[in-house]
């Protein structure tokens, strides 16, 4: 696959690849199946290599079952279920081989000849631990939960204030997306990636049409590149200032949380007003972009000023007692956890893991842009919230400098995959990394589109510091970890 | 706090006074809802069609212009714009497209007039609560419903209110296509509203299904699921496009949108 270091092996030798890169130092990301013909399912390992370089591919061809890679790196375990619902396709010695994305008992979406529930040795969607103690109580809590709030089913075990067993159930949002992309052209593909994560639309769209643009071998003009930088950068900045009124909220700090909402209007405004879109749809094409974007003198005013009442609202924030107090020590992730579980984006930087994927895998113009990485190691929502901060002013800067070095030119090349091409695409999303491998058909449409999405992965590493702490902070510590579920769900 | 005494008095003046006067909606530069003008159509062309992602546009000979347009399927993608050779579809800032009936998204010649508001709907004309429910959205419907209470839109000037409780509410607000897994939960939300209850759909995909509709696990949005007393295509829509919404559905202000064509 174009984009990665590919090998094929066989399915049972991934044991022992997985042990050697966690002992060298690599990190697995995901893994998905799919048919390469009908009738073949392969499995495609992805992972980042040690030290940088590109992506590392392992492909098999499973005969019977192929061994869970879970308990190696228990970051995989979620990958592996999906593909035993998707596919009907069981992996051996799953630690948790219950049904994930699919809510019901329906025959593997991508495998309609295999029966329903074939794969699993278990079949409750919902692992929930037994736990007979009288005191112990249960409070399932969703799937519609209060305000306006995306979808999802949280199980607490508490007793007083104490929550001794948390598990969400975020998968009542599964829309088949990925399935979705099957078919359609490559172009038409970027208009289904801006909506699997709304308010991910340009990190998605950027993702795939780097893939597509992979699979086609195809190298984007100057100017395309700079731009995409601009549109990615706004995306971050309008979802963190949403983020910091939204742990404000948490906090009760009434005046913080409205602030950081007109902060987050005001970006949205200024999207607007450059794109058309609050949310940067409609830019972006494999190739470059789908239009020219011609960034005002407006702009850059515009943004310094958001940069300086930012500022002056983070001051505001880091002088309130109340609501520090209750972001410190609280919800802390430890690094190593982080590692284990694959947490990525800001919530990995804030827990001391210092990656970032406009660095160390650089994609549209940040290789030639000064890039800022703010790292802290407390691992809790303090740390969360001074990372983020700390990330739009290094956004509105590097935004400066694009708009500074822009350069004219042409702003789409012609990228059209030839058949069978395959690519992988990346982007730092604001919540961390995204990733979008394509497979195109010998029609030149595509065949197979993975999504492996930062929230996935967060989600996953969350309840990890919900266990074992206190209900009054349960609030504050999962919006300090900024997840979407959508994302999540797909 | 007196630390945020300014924010507090500023964030005073941040409050739009649209749509009680003047036009500050917060929109200015936002795209539409393509328009649709026939009279430039081409013999024979049907570009848009071919690329429009949704079906909004679709082949139809007999239609004028030779194509058949329904908004309630369109996710704004811009690309029958650009495709269009002779302008005959156009970008546009026609975003105010909730409408009461499903038929007033599709493009017609001679559009009916427009339907009354339900008389129990007049009622809520002093105070609105809303119960939503996220049925599969991508959350960028979310994103904009959160923005309503920011400081800029401030919802609850208008004397709406988003409330926790199924039983306290007047209004189900629904985003998303509707996933098989919601299905459930969203009838039940609905069944725990004391009648005289409304729905509203908000967002293509509850609309129609959007980009999402069909497929394993999704429905095709509201339409068969709940009785639908207002659609507001839009993906997403805006945050003004959900309050001239709700005002429409209160009988506060006139529906903008009659087959398909947005009024002035
Ligand atoms: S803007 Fe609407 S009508 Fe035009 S191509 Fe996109 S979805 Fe279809
Ligand atoms: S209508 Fe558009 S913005 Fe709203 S949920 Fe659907 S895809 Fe997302």
């Amino acid at each position: 696959m174009n984009g990665t270091e590919a090998a094929t092996v066989p399915c049972a030798q991934m044991a022992e690849i997985a042990r050697d890169l966690f002992a060298q130092g690599g990190r697995m990301q995901m893994v998905y199946a799919w048919h390469p013909e009908p009738e073949v399912t392969e499995l495609l390992y992805f992972a980042s290599p040690p030290e940088g370089g590109r992506f590392l591919l392992w492909r098999c061809r499973p005969e019977g079952n192929p061994p869970s890679l879970a308990r190696i790196w228990p970051s995989l375990g979620w990958y592996e279920r999906e593909i035993m619902d998707l596919f009907g396709l069981a992996f051996a010695n799953h630690p948790e081989p219950n049904r994930l994305v699919l809510s019901e008992d329906i025959p593997p979406p991508f495998n309609g000849s295999a029966p329903a529930r074939a794969s699993r040795m278990a079949d409750i969607p919902r692992p929930l631990p037994a736990i007979e103690a009288p005191e112990v109580q249960t409070l399932p809590f969703g799937p519609v939960r209060a305000d306006v709030l995306e979808s999802a089913e949280f199980t607490f075990f508490y007793i007083g204030e104490q929550i001794i067993h948390y598990h969400p159930h975020l998968f009542f949002k599964h829309r088949g997306m990925e399935a979705r992309f099957a078919g359609l052209t490559p172009r038409l593909g970027t208009v289904w990636a801006e909506r699997v994560s709304g308010v991910g639309s340009v990190a998605h769209a950027l993702a795939y049409c780097q893939a597509i643009e992979a699979a086609s071998s195809c190298q984007v003009p100057r100017r395309a590149r700079a731009l995409r930088v601009l549109l990615a950068e706004l995306e971050r900045v309008y979802n963190h200032l949403h983020y910091l009124g939204h742990l404000a909220n948490t906090t009760t700090l009434k005046v913080g949380e409205a602030q950081g909402k007109l902060l987050e209007e005001r970006a949205k405004q200024i999207n607007a007003r450059l794109t058309g879109s609050r949310f940067l749809r409609g830019l972006l094409a494999p190739g470059g972009l789908r239009c020219d974007l011609a960034p005002g003198g407006w702009l850059s005013p515009a943004l310094e000023e958001l940069r300086a009442e930012t500022a002056r609202y983070v001051d505001l924030l880091e002088r309130s007692d109340s609501h520090l107090d209750r972001l410190i020590t609280t919800g802390v992730l430890l690094r190593r956890v982080a590692l284990d579980q694959g947490a990525t984006g800001p919530v990995q930087r804030a827990s001391g893991i210092d990656r970032d994927l406009r660095r160390d895998h650089p994609y549209a113009a940040y290789a030639d842009l000064p890039l800022v990485v703010p790292v802290r190691s407390e691992g809790d929502a303090y740390a969360r919230s001074a990372i983020r901060a700390a990330e739009i002013d290094a956004a509105i800067a590097m935004m400066q400098r694009v708009l500074l070095l822009l350069e004219d030119g042409p702003v789409r090349a012609d990228c059209t995959p030839a058949p069978g091409a395959e690519g992988l695409g990346w982007a730092e999303s604001p919540r961390g990394t995204l990733f979008y491998a394509v497979h195109v058909g010998a029609d030149g449409r595509l065949a197979r589109v993975k999504i492996k999405s930062p929230s996935y992965s967060n989600w996953r590493v969350f309840p990890f510091t919900v266990h074992e702490t206190n209900m009054m902070d349960y609030a504050i510590n999962e919006a300090s970890f900024g997840l979407t579920i959508a994302g999540c769900a797909r | 706090m007196a630390l945020w005494t300014f924010f507090g008095l500023t964030e005073g003046k941040a409050t739009t006074p649209w749509p009680r006067r003047g036009e500050a909606d917060g929109q200015a530069d936002v795209l539409g809802m393509p328009r649709f003008a026939p009279e430039h159509c081409q013999e024979g062309c049907a570009v848009c069609a071919e690329i429009c992602p949704t079906g909004a546009i679709a082949p139809r000979t007999e239609a004028p212009g030779g194509i058949a347009v329904d908004y309630g399927r369109c996710v704004v993608c811009q690309l029958c714009t650009e495709a269009c050779p002779t302008g005959a579809l156009s970008p546009s800032h026609d975003w105010a497209f909730g409408v009461r009936r499903r038929e007033d998204l599709v493009w017609l010649e001679t559009p009916a007039p427009e339907a009354e508001p339900a008389a129990g709907q007049r009622a809520f004309r002093r105070s609105l609560h809303i119960r939503h429910v996220d049925a599969g959205s991508c959350n960028g419907c979310e994103s904009e419903l959160q923005a309503l209470n920011n400081p800029f839109y401030n919802l609850h000037r208008l004397g709406i209110f988003f409330t926790p409780s199924p039983r306290f509410a007047d209004l189900l607000l629904v985003t998303g296509p509707v996933t098989h897994a919601m299905l459930g939960p969203l009838r039940a939300t609905w069944e725990a509203m004391a009648e005289p209850r409304w729905v509203m759909a908000v967002g293509t995909c509850a609309v129609s299904g959007g980009i999402a509709g069909g497929g394993y696990a999704c429905g095709n949005g509201l339409d068969g699921v709940l009785p639908v007393d207002l659609y507001l295509p839009g993906c997403p829509p805006n945050p003004a496009a959900i309050i001239a919404a709700l005002l429409t559905f209160q009988g506060r202000l006139p529906q903008r949108v009659l087959g398909g064509r947005h009024a002035e």
